[in-house]
Formats: C-alpha cells, sequence, structure tokens
C-alpha cells in the first residue's frame, strides 16, 4: 500500500519536473532559432560589420579618454544635468500621486474583483506602449517641449507604479485588515491606519526605482522628443556636430549620476528586480 | 505620554519628508519651466483629439505588411540582442561572482565593467553607435546588447552566488575541475533564473528599440515617427495598437514561462 502510494507521489514529481524541463528547453530552442533568424534578417544597409566594430573601437577610446568641452561650458553643462534630473523627478511624483491613488483600486484586498480588473487592464495598455511614443502623442495637444514629455513620462510612471503598488498592498497581511473592519473601521481608515503606514517603506523603494529609470527616460526624451537637458546636448553633439569627445563629456556626467543613483539605491536596499523599462 | 511622543514625531517626520518632496517638485517645474496647467489640459484634449483622429483609416490597414514587417523587425532585434547579450553576460558573472571568479582580481573588473555598460542608457549607447554603424540595425542591435550585458551581467552575479555556493563546495570537495563544476553545477542551477531574466530583457528592450528606432531610422520606432511627422495619424494609432498587442502576447507568454520553469 504505502509502496504505491510513494510510487505514484514521486511519479507526479517527476511529470512536473519534466514538463518545467520541457518548458525551458522549449523557450531556449525558440529563442534561438529567432536569435539566429534575426542576425540574418538584420537591416544592415551595406555596413560592413566587421570594419565597423573596428571603428567602434576607436571611438570608444575618443569617447572614454579624450572627453572635453567644446559648445557647452561647465556650468551649462551642470544646468542641462539638472534640467534632465528635474525632469525625472518631477514625472516621478506626478506619477506617484496617481499611481497611489488607483493603486487602492487595483489591489484585490482592497476594492471589487471587476474594478481590480478594470484598472489593472487600462494599466497594462498605459505600460504596453512605449514612453516615447506617449510624449509625442501628447505633443500633438501640446507642442514638442516640456509639457508633452512630463505628462507623457508621467503615464507611463503611472502605468508601471499602480503594478507595483498593487503587488504591495496586495502582500499585507490578511489578519490586519480583517482585523479593522471587524472593529468598525471604514474603507479610508484602513487604508490610513494600516494600508499606507505599514506598506510605506517598500512604495518608497519602488518609487526610488521608477526615479532612476525616469532619469534615463529623461535622458532619451531629450534626444528624441525634444523634452530639452542633457539628451538635446548630446543628440546635438551626435547627429549635428558629430563630436566624439564632447559627446563623451556628456556622456561622463550622466554615467556618474546613474552610478550615484544606483548607488543610493543599494544603499536604501532596494530591490534590483525592477530596473530600466521604457 | 511615550506613545504620543511616538506619533507626534512621525507626524513630523512625515510632514518634513512631504515638504521636501514639495520643494524639489516645484524646483522641478521651474527647472524644467513646465506649465502646470497647460499640462492638465493637454490630457482631455489629446485624447479628444485621438478619439476623433487616432483610429485606424482606410490608408492605415492597406499600410499593414510594411507594418507587421517592421514590427518583426523590431522584436527579432529585441530577442537577439537579449539572447546573445545573456550568454556573455553569464560569463561576466562568472567571472565576477565569489563563488566561481577563477581569480580574486577577476572580480572587480567584471562588475565595474558592468556597472559602465548598464548605466550609460540604450538612448545614449545608440548616439555613440551611430558614428561606427550609421542608421542601420547594427547601431540597435549593439546600444541593447551593450545595456542588457550590463544588467544580466548583475543580477546573475548575485544569482550564482546565492543559488550554488554550496554546491561548488561540495563538487571541489571531491576533486571536480573548474570547467566541470561551472557546466555540471552552476550553469544548470542557475538556468531557469537566466532564462526568467532574459524574457523580462526581451520585454523591455522591444519598448527600447522602439526608441533607438526613431533615433537611427530602422524599426516599428521609425515607422511610428515617419507616419506621425507625415499627418497620417490613422497609421500612426495602427502602429501602437500593433505595437501593444505584440508587448502584451510576450508578456503572457513570459509569464507562463516563468511560472512553470521557476
Amino acid at each position: 500500500m504505502e509502496v504505491t502510494a510513494s510510487a505514484s507521489a514521486s511519479r507526479i514529481k517527476i511529470r512536473q519536473r519534466s514538463h518545467a524541463s520541457a518548458v525551458l528547453q522549449i523557450t531556449l530552442l525558440s529563442l534561438t532559432l529567432l536569435t539566429i533568424y534575426g542576425l540574418i534578417t538584420i537591416d544592415s544597409r551595406n555596413v560592413d560589420v566587421f570594419a565597423a566594430l573596428g571603428d567602434m573601437i576607436n571611438n570608444f577610446r575618443i569617447v572614454f579618454t579624450e572627453p572635453r568641452l567644446e559648445k557647452l561650458s561647465w556650468f551649462d553643462l551642470l544646468r542641462e544635468l539638472m534640467i534632465t534630473v528635474s525632469l525625472g523627478l518631477l514625472t516621478t511624483v506626478i506619477g506617484a500621486v496617481f499611481a497611489l491613488f488607483l493603486a487602492l483600486f487595483a489591489a484585490q484586498n482592497l476594492a471589487p474583483r471587476r474594478v481590480n480588473d478594470a484598472v489593472k487592464a487600462l494599466m497594462a495598455f498605459v505600460r504596453a506602449v512605449p514612453t516615447v511614443l506617449w510624449v509625442l502623442f501628447f505633443a500633438v495637444a501640446a507642442g514638442l517641449g516640456s509639457v508633452a514629455a512630463v505628462v507623457g513620462m508621467a503615464f507611463h510612471s503611472v502605468g508601471y507604479l499602480v503594478k507595483a503598488y498593487a503587488e504591495t498592498f496586495e502582500e499585507l497581511d490578511a489578519g490586519v485588515l480583517e482585523a479593522l473592519r471587524a472593529s468598525g473601521a471604514n474603507w479610508w481608515q484602513t487604508v490610513f491606519q494600516a494600508v499606507l503606514p505599514s506598506s510605506a517603506s517598500a512604495l518608497l523603494s519602488w518609487t526610488f526605482v521608477r526615479f532612476e529609470i525616469n532619469f534615463s527616460v529623461a535622458i532619451a526624451m531629450g534626444a528624441t522628443a525634444g523634452a530639452g537637458g542633457i539628451g538635446y546636448d548630446m543628440f546635438m553633439a551626435s547627429a549635428f556636430y558629430l563630436d566624439l569627445r564632447e559627446l563623451g563629456m556628456f556622456t561622463y556626467a550622466v554615467l556618474l549620476f546613474a552610478i550615484l543613483l544606483e548607488w543610493s539605491a543599494t544603499r536604501l536596499k532596494v530591490t534590483v528586480g525592477a530596473r530600466r523599462s521604457y | 505620554m511615550q506613545p504620543e511622543a511616538f506619533f507626534r514625531r512621525r507626524r513630523l517626520q512625515s510632514l518634513l519628508f512631504l515638504l521636501i518632496i514639495t520643494a524639489l517638485t516645484y524646483g522641478g517645474i521651474l527647472m524644467t519651466q513646465f506649465d502646470v496647467t497647460q499640462g492638465l489640459m493637454a490630457i482631455p484634449r489629446a485624447f479628444s483629439w485621438a478619439i476623433a483622429n487616432f483610429i485606424p483609416d482606410e490608408r492605415a490597414w492597406s499600410r499593414l505588411p510594411r507594418i507587421l514587417e517592421k514590427l518583426q523587425e523590431t522584436v527579432l532585434m529585441a530577442v537577439a540582442s537579449s539572447s546573445i547579450a545573456s550568454v556573455f553576460g553569464l560569463g561576466l558573472a562568472l567571472l565576477g561572482a565569489n563563488t566561481t571568479r577563477p581569480h580574486p582580481w577577476f572580480s572587480l573588473p567584471a562588475r565595474a565593467l558592468a556597472s559602465v555598460f548598464r548605466n550609460i542608457d540604450v538612448s545614449v549607447w545608440a548616439l555613440i553607435l551611430l558614428f561606427s554603424f550609421g542608421q542601420s540595425g547594427f547601431t540597435g542591435f549593439f546600444a541593447l546588447f551593450f545595456v542588457t550585458l550590463g544588467f544580466i551581467t548583475r543580477v546573475m552575479v548575485e544569482t550564482i552566488d546565492e543559488v550554488s555556493t554550496d554546491s561548488v563546495e561540495a563538487l571541489r570537495a571531491t576533486g571536480a575541475g573548474y570547467t566541470a563544476i561551472i557546466s555540471q553545477s552552476v550553469i544548470p542551477a542557475c538556468l531557469p533564473q537566466l532564462i526568467s531574466w532574459v524574457l523580462y530583457m526581451i520585454e523591455t528592450n522591444i519598448r527600447s528599440a522602439t526608441l533607438v528606432g526613431i533615433l537611427t531610422g530602422t524599426g516599428i520606432g521609425f515607422l511610428f515617427d515617419l507616419y506621425f511627422k507625415n499627418f497620417s495619424y490613422g497609421s500612426a494609432s495602427l502602429v501602437v495598437l500593433l505595437t501593444v498587442a505584440v508587448v502584451l502576447i510576450i508578456e503572457t507568454v513570459s509569464n507562463y514561462v516563468r511560472r512553470v520553469i521557476l
């Protein structure tokens, strides 16, 4: 009796393992095939890769060993960097405020299931649209500039933060909520006395992660969507003045700031999990 | 008295925190010259405009084959750069992780290199690489490759030290060689985590590739930019809808794979 029981138990386990490893192997195989196909069909526009790779190494040498400022002064560089940082900060704060409110309706333990699903589906859509497309979309109504950039970046931040915040809320101890409800606390009291205080540090970590992301996004939006700041200067140095040395100095500026942010995140024990997502 | 003092201090702390954030935000508004009322007005204006103009029209559907072709190009670029970067990233992580480094001296250079790669944004890499690869697919490929390499190295260094410290010690005690330990123990143990991160990077890189495409004139980003600047809003909206569909499908597939293998 016991033998058959343990045999059937182990058989089930084996099947589960083999299912997992089959999925793993299929995933590996598909990634390999797609990669090979992607490399064969890449739009090469008659660029000789091997010659260009040598050129790239030489360009890296110029960028990283001979940086200098040409058109901008040190003060200008600092100001442009601060504009980009401000853009990242502003969009993170605006995104966090709206996301905090929406996440309460996206969390399964705080709102009815139907409301959860609606908010989550809407946010999945908002997240799936790349930030640059949001910014260009708002540029139609507001013109290219800081207004479109802030609104577009804040939109994508809301999509990202609602997911993160809602998952944080859902990890709350169900007993605490039940106890508060049983003692007659209304919904707002539950939120302000239990939900927000006990998840505050997790919410702050996620917000900081998003600030790191938004700093990079702000550079990218300066380069592609008229958001100004150091990204725009980098775009001009690259596409108009063809000045690798000045581009090198800008690169060092954004690299140092990004490393500073990453270092602070590690100090604040922010999870690595979810960095960099447009 | 005691709890009252505690709550008073906590209230004071939260108030101070809010004050600092408000001040920084106000500074940010001044720095970026962001017009708050304009910003608020832009949202309803953009959406009411979208309802009238931002829907796929006849012309958009006739462009469907071209859009799908460019979308495929972008997805394949994201997959190829993420996959190849992960292989190299795993290699760099093996050199950098405390458990598997061949010599303690390898650790710092490997981690520092990864830090430089991931902390320079993908758009910045693209602007540098434009000098060598011009407006070709390689610019985007290598930009995504470098950032992914840096990211995968970082997360895999942590995974290797977490997952395989004990088994490596055990195998070393039996006298197994370095390559045998790596190929028989470390890589199999880390593979599910690695695949999970690759799938995450593919999702991220499709969106990044759209952005890089606007800079380099390739893929779906270029097509969106082209339609948008020529006021073909119907076609641009079809590009957005299809991009969203592809991103959501890939997210669903990778969530499934992650659930099964982890």
